[in-house]
């Protein structure tokens, strides 16, 4: 297998216009869920089987006093070794597929017989469909790729904070951009890079941006 | 903009005031964040943190509705720390011009007020001209009645302390902004300045971009690469329809609308062409003869001719005074003075100020014809909320309508590229273009007029009406063309012969003799002479290297990118800034972006010309005697305000806008029982009032509901938390809502008084989703800038109570 793909989300560069939730929704043909205004331009809360992009907003007070306002456009990281993957085959050996020229890891309808809470994910990822019990999550727009097409959620960042590409060209891309920021940022960092082929860039604390940010 | 989209990445300081770029312009903010990749510093000074604000250098905040005194303060910063380009202000600006001896300006008010009328005399808001018609100047800008000395003086007042009182914006904040944008008044850096409707719906909203402007012209911004000022339009083809003419002031190309008492053509055009006895100011707009001339052939083609003034007389006349914007349209149909409504692509029950008055307002039309893809509150009032449709006699026509992407036609950006698209799908089941719903009325009207005639069938009946194909249906290309224009006999100009039936390559040379037509004389050039539509290239060549992309598309004027570009360069026609040459003198001719004129640089005494030749004494004003309310724009409180005294003068509100004072016209600043400003909005996820995009649940899953955002100690004021259900009132109307408690907004520090902020979006409506809830212009009040009368919506006082 070659190295694959990867997704480099720059958060600096994001400015949770969530275009990638909505386009996401828009290539495989998830509804729009009911939701509520419940205090936050956050919404859905979280990921569903009909939500498998999710913006996360996080506000809070700088040391100056001044606010902050971090996005963190949440995805399947896509994990190099992904912990869900074996504990799925532990039920069903085939209700995962790992995509060899790609490294997506995709889930298929098999995995409606997997004991949900059974499925490990340091980044609390996949979820489940209450009525058919099938996991859904991110598929890296894996058909589109085979396609020649790049994955919807970055095809619609009109900024450049999401990148795709072949792994080895995302890891340096990564390199070179933590380098520039921590000119501006010192805590900035690429999260687990080694491990994920979603690679989020991040300029403070991940946990600021999302308790999951960096795996929990 | 006077710049475009892509040149925003070549500014060193972006300045983001009175725009939620980020939210609003989603796709176009990439170009400001491609100019942070490049070292440029963005600042954004806002009411709100917002995800502009979350992407900025540094960012201060400012009450709403201050802008001036903020703007003001850096003004005098500039001047007396002496940061301002002097070479570009000596120049190019009015700044050593001599001030007629009688204009003042005390305690707030400017001389010529008459507080009868609420307007001003503007005999002394004059420049004093030698016994040759041309402006006495002092080029050490020393004299104390020149316009440099007078402006210093006038913002002298606006001093940190006083501004920071006024807009609760820390001093030490109004200190990094100054400074941090100050730094590009250096002729290698450049400045660019980003507004929206943050700047426009104000009482004041002209006066606060005009603020703008003279610090650009103060700093030597104007005229260059990244540089500018540069209005973000909200809708994708706005520009294009301010340039035809939406607005009742004005004809297509911004020529005035005519007025009752000027009766002949021979009265329209004195009125309206300025004089320059100058020879060095180029004063464009001597040509108004011939773009006026030109419109009138394009409309009434052989109708038009030198024995009935070209059909000047079909044209509908203002009376003098009367003002047809819309918050007096909506006064007027109130007060039973209108019968019918032609709404297209509006939903007016939702975005127009105090709904408690518009709505009601629908209800005395005997008619409206309502021509939009969806059915929305307007087209629907009749059944909304506290309706009942057994008693209201409006007939309401829903015409279903093409969308924008179902339509082939142009688009004008913000940046002024017109680019020509196609239709990129068949609309669905009856839905038409608009166009030819407005050929299928006018060509009814026609035939009604000529068997029936009526009172002044004129005007209807010899309108050139031929804008369809042989199927009769509206061919977008024939409107084009017609806009772009004719030579309509053979002319020869400069030993070159144009044929009758070619397009006119260039407003240079239309005609006023009624040997040429255009619809829109800025349009002029779209189409080349062999009428190849330059609004469909896509070539992406970029000679200078600095983004301009000639070959795509076209831009008005005469697909000049940068206008006023010839204020980049000194008086020999160098760059200032080397690294970013937009034009250059070399070798007896111009290079690099369209010149703004054909005439040599400046040090070529005889031939040279001022650069902005838009202004008949050739140089921009920093002493601007065009508008109502004062030649060098001074602070005012909004009409809701929180303030009793502005510190600055005795004079609270801008003196020159309209009151209204209807039933529902009801007023409250001030008062204890709305004691928080409000500012309104929209949102990344919905368009507007919502009319569109509440109707797709991606859209109303990521933003269901109507919200008001309140500070964490506003919510400990009234012991909100975040999520709970609220009422928001003002003096006009209250709304359920649901507060969102956040640390994104927080109270100002006004001298020691204590202001609460709220905001909210207008992005909801009763129709649809059920539980989404209603338009927050419920709370809005009917009160519109003093020169435009563009509504307050951005400043106003309310007050929000749990339920």
């Amino acid at each position: 297998m070659s190295n694959g793909k990867s997704i480099l989300v720059d958060t600096s560069l994001c400015t949770a216009c969530r275009g990638c939730q909505i386009s996401c929704k828009q290539w495989n043909n998830l509804p729009g869920t009911k939701t509520k205004q419940l205090g936050t331009y956050q919404n859905p809360q979280d990921f569903s089987s009909d939500t498998w992009k999710v913006v996360r907003f996080a506000e809070g007070k700088k040391e100056d006093g001044k606010p902050y306002w971090y996005f963190f456009t949440d995805m399947c990281r896509h994990c190099i070794e992904p912990p869900c993957m074996y504990s799925i085959q532990n039920f069903v050996k085939d209700a995962v597929v790992r995509d060899e020229s790609t490294g997506a890891v995709v889930y298929n309808e098999k995995t409606k017989t997997v004991p949900f809470k059974e499925v490990l994910c340091p980044y609390n990822i996949p979820r489940q469909n209450p009525k058919t019990k099938v996991l859904a999550k991110c598929t890296m727009c894996f058909d589109r790729i085979k396609n020649d097409m790049i994955p919807g959620c970055v095809k619609s960042c009109p900024t450049g904070a999401m990148v795709f590409g072949d792994r080895e060209k995302i890891l340096e891309m990564a390199k070179k951009r933590v380098a520039d920021l921590k000119k501006t940022y010192p805590k900035a960092v690429a999260i687990n890079p080694d491990e994920v082929r979603v690679i989020f860039i991040v300029t403070d604390d991940p946990k600021k941006y999302w308790k999951f940010a960096a795996g929990g | 903009m006077t710049n475009h989209w892509i040149d925003l990445q070549h500014s060193d300081c972006l300045l983001i005031q009175g725009s939620n770029c980020a939210e609003n312009h989603p796709i176009a903010f990439k170009w400001v964040m491609k100019a942070k990749e490049r070292g440029a510093k963005l600042i954004h000074v806002d009411p709100r943190f917002t995800r502009t604000s979350a992407k900025a250098d540094f960012y201060a905040p400012i009450r709403s509705g201050t802008d001036i005194a903020f703007l003001g303060g850096m003004i005098k910063y500039i001047i007396e720390n002496e940061k301002y380009f002097k070479e570009y202000v000596v120049n190019y600006t009015n700044a050593p011009f001599m001030v007629n001896d009688k204009f003042d300006f005390n305690d707030g008010l400017f001389s010529g007020y008459d507080p009868g009328t609420r307007k001003y005399d503007k005999a002394t808001w004059t420049i004093k001209k030698d016994d040759k018609g041309i402006a006495e100047k002092d080029p050490t800008l020393q004299n104390p009645r020149c316009v440099f000395q007078l402006l210093k003086k006038h913002y002298s007042r606006y001093d940190m302390d006083t501004v920071s009182k006024i807009t609760g914006t820390p001093v030490k904040d109004l200190q990094t902004v100054y400074e941090m944008y100050s730094a590009t008044g250096v002729p290698d850096k450049a400045g660019t300045m980003m507004y929206a409707l943050g700047q426009t719906q104000h009482t004041s909203g002209v006066q606060n971009i005009r603020t703008m402007c003279m610090i650009q012209l103060l700093l030597g911004n104007m005229g260059i690469c990244g540089g500018g000022i540069n209005a973000m339009r909200g809708e994708p083809n706005v520009q294009g329809s301010t340039d035809f003419a939406i607005l009742s002031d004005i004809l297509p190309g911004y020529l005035a609308a005519p007025r009752a008492s000027l009766p002949t053509l021979d009265d329209y055009l004195k009125k309206n062409t300025p004089k320059s006895s100058d020879p060095r100011s180029a004063n464009w707009l001597q040509n108004y003869p011939k773009y006026t001339v030109s419109l009138l052939k394009a409309w009434y083609g052989d109708k038009a001719n030198k024995d009935n003034d070209f059909g000047y007389s079909l044209v509908p006349k203002l009376d003098d005074g009367q003002n047809c914007t819309i918050l007096n349209m909506i006064d007027n149909m109130y007060e039973k003075k209108i019968k019918g409504l032609i709404v297209i692509a509006q939903n007016p029950a939702c975005s127009l100020p105090n709904a408690n008055k518009v709505r009601p307002a629908f209800t005395n039309l005997d008619w409206m014809v309502h021509v939009n893809i969806f059915d929305n509150e307007t087209s629907s009032f009749w059944k909304g909320p506290g309706m009942d449709p057994k008693k209201i006699k409006t007939e309401v026509f829903l015409l279903p309508a093409a969308a924008s992407v179902e339509k082939q036609g142009s688009q004008t950006n913000s940046g002024r590229w017109v680019q020509w698209k196609y239709e990129a799908a068949k609309a669905p089941g009856d839905c038409i273009y608009t166009g030819d719903i407005v050929i299928r009325l006018v060509s009814k009207l026609k035939e009604l007029y000529k068997k029936e005639t009526g009172a002044f069938p004129d005007p209807i009946i010899n309108l050139t009406w031929d804008y369809t194909d042989d199927k009769g249906r509206f061919d977008p290309v024939k409107v084009a063309k017609t806009i772009n224009g004719y030579f309509l006999e053979d002319v020869t100009i400069a030993d070159k012969t144009y044929k009758k039936g070619e397009c006119i390559p260039s407003f240079a040379m239309l005609q006023a003799d009624g040997k040429t037509s255009s619809g829109c004389w800025i349009s002029c050039g779209s189409f080349a002479q062999d009428g190849t539509n330059l609004m469909a290239r896509r070539k992406k060549d970029d000679p200078t290297g600095l983004g301009l992309y000639p070959q795509w598309s076209w831009a008005w004027p005469v697909n000049r990118r940068i206008i006023y570009n010839r204020a980049s360069v000194d008086l020999n026609g160098k760059p200032y800034n080397p690294k970013r040459p937009l034009l250059a003198w070399v070798d007896g001719k111009w290079v690099g972006d369209v010149p703004d004129g054909p005439w040599p640089p400046m040090s070529d005494l005889e031939k040279g010309k001022y650069p902005f030749i838009m202004k008949p004494d050739g140089v921009s004003s920093l002493f601007g005697p065009g508008l109502g309310d004062g030649p060098f724009p001074e602070h005012y409180e909004p009409l809701e305000g929180p303030m009793e005294k502005n510190p600055l003068s005795s004079q609270l509100k801008n003196p020159v806008m309209k009151i209204f004072s209807g039933p529902c016209d009801l007023f409250a600043g001030c008062d204890p029982k709305y004691p928080f400003v409000m500012t309104t909005y929209s949102s990344t996820e919905h368009w507007c009032s919502g009319a569109m995009t509440r109707w797709q649940s991606w859209l109303t899953e990521a933003q269901p509901q109507v919200y008001v955002e309140v500070s964490e100690e506003l919510a400990q004021l009234r012991g909100i938390k975040n999520g709970d259900k609220v009422k928001v009132e003002s003096a006009r109307g209250s709304l359920p809502c649901v507060a969102m408690v956040t640390t994104r907004l927080r109270p100002f520090n006004c001298g020691g008084q204590t202001i609460h902020l709220v905001g909210m979006t207008y992005n909801y409506g009763w129709l649809f989703p059920e539980d989404s809830g209603d338009s927050c212009n419920f709370l809005t009040p009917t009160a519109g800038d003093a020169n435009t009368m563009t509504p307050e919506y951005k400043a106003f006082m309310v007050n929000v109570v749990k339920i």
